[in-house]
């Protein structure tokens, strides 16, 4: 799996990141999480609020922080 | 947006929901008489007396204006998950002058906007074909009218002030971004600003439920509140220090009504300034009580909210200094006119 966190380096995009990579430990995925802070890279993905969450290519969330159980439900969809 | 939490515990929230709704509306209604009761009786201070007075007002103030703050900002939370800058922009795009602005203004209140945002939604919106002028209606108007401002406003100087900010915030936003409009400045927007290729914006999103709404209110009151809690209880310090000590007329000679120079002098002091709404109304009572013109101190609170330096900094990246110039300009000129306009009135 590939994640991306969308953000230009705001406090709820350092959050996003955070939050991120501890469910991705505490499940053990398979999973690589890279931090996109171009903002040119960023409006590819369609976004127009940071920070946004990018799993597989795909913009699951976007402009806010969730905790860490939505985390969870969004990787493993 | 996806939704936060299951169907299951759906009635469950709205339980809740009744509880606290009912808990607010009592502890508001007794908060007076609790009050008294706490200064007079538990403190047995001697009623009448400056430092009495002092902790009388601090102890209402903050938890009413609280209260406030947390009610009002919870249905704000679940109006905003009706809008988001998508439908906002898709709305805005290839509209018309005027018109446009005026929407732009309207919706700059309502939309969902962090300034750290403030970088994508301009490429977005620009990438969309939103005319500039309109865009910076939506750019003023949003940080300028936002609940926290409104709701302090209301809680201070009751709702005719509270409704004469918005509205007068409305006006300097659509007159505003209608004059950057016409000046035609496309010229001082960065050039790789228009290269930007964006994405679908269309995020497969479920339908949110109307529990999934009243979550959303939740989560904003615990994010606004827990953000802008010490500076309300902080201006409210600072306005209760001065309520018996500093004399009544201290700021007439300074920014009174015959001071015609202080509308002007307020505005180039609070652009530098920055501070959010929460810590700067307070602050304005106090200026008021102390003989401070309305226009003079709306004038200053609306430079220090609506045009800060952060936001100028952030928007660096995509405008030449010029236009970064022009908009302060443009925007500090209205809020003067709404500064002589509001003492000449009042």
């Amino acid at each position: 799996m590939e994640i991306k966190i969308l953000g230009t380096g705001c406090a709820k995009c350092k959050a996003l990141d955070k939050v991120t990579r501890e469910v991705v430990e505490e499940m053990k995925l398979d999973a690589t999480v890279t931090k996109v802070e171009d903002i040119m890279e960023i409006m590819t993905f369609g976004v127009m609020t940071t920070p946004a969450l990018v799993v597989d290519g795909k913009v699951v969330l976007k402009g806010r922080v969730p905790n860490a159980n939505e985390v969870k439900q969004l990787l493993t969809k | 947006m996806t939704p936060l939490t299951g169907p299951q515990s759906g009635s469950k929230k709205l339980w809740l929901l009744g509880g606290l709704l009912v808990v607010w509306f009592l502890v508001y209604h007794y908060l007076q008489p609790f009050t008294n009761f706490l200064t007079d009786t538990v403190f047995g201070l001697e009623k009448g007396k400056h430092l009495t007075e002092a902790i009388r007002f601090f102890i209402f103030e903050v938890p009413k204006v609280m209260l406030l703050l947390a009610l009002i900002v919870f249905f704000v939370g679940i109006l905003r998950t009706f809008f988001s800058p998508e439908k906002t922009r898709a709305a805005l795009a290839g509209k018309r002058t005027f018109t446009g602005n005026v929407m732009a203004a309207l919706l700059g209140i309502v939309t969902p906007f962090c300034s750290c945002s403030a970088i994508p939604l301009f490429l977005g919106f620009v990438e969309a074909g939103v005319p500039l002028g309109i865009t910076f209606s939506f750019l003023i108007a949003a940080p300028m009218i936002n609940e926290v401002a409104v709701i302090l406003l209301f809680g201070m100087f009751g709702w005719k002030v509270a409704l004469l900010y918005v509205l007068t915030g409305l006006v300097i936003a659509i007159t505003a971004g209608w004059v950057i409009g016409k000046l035609k400045l496309e010229k001082w927007v960065e050039d790789w600003v228009y290269k930007t290729k964006m994405g679908d914006t269309s995020l497969s999103e479920k339908k949110l439920s109307f529990t999934d709404r009243i979550s959303f209110g939740f989560v904003t009151v615990k994010e606004i509140v827990g953000k802008v809690w010490i500076y309300v209880a902080l201006g409210i310090a600072v306005g209760a220090g001065a309520h018996g000590y500093v004399p009544e007329d201290f700021m007439a000679a300074l920014m009174g009504k015959s001071v015609w120079y202080s509308v002007p002098l307020s505005v180039l002091i609070g652009v530098p300034l920055y501070s959010n709404a929460a810590g700067i109304i307070p602050i304005v009572s106090v200026l008021i009580e102390k003989g401070a013109a309305l226009g003079t101190s709306l004038a200053f609170m609306m430079a220090v909210i609506g045009l800060s330096l952060p936001e100028m900094i952030i928007l660096k990246k995509v405008l030449k200094l010029p236009l970064i110039l022009t908009f302060v300009g443009v925007v500090g000129s209205g809020i003067m006119i709404v500064g002589f306009l509001f003492n000449a009135l009042f």
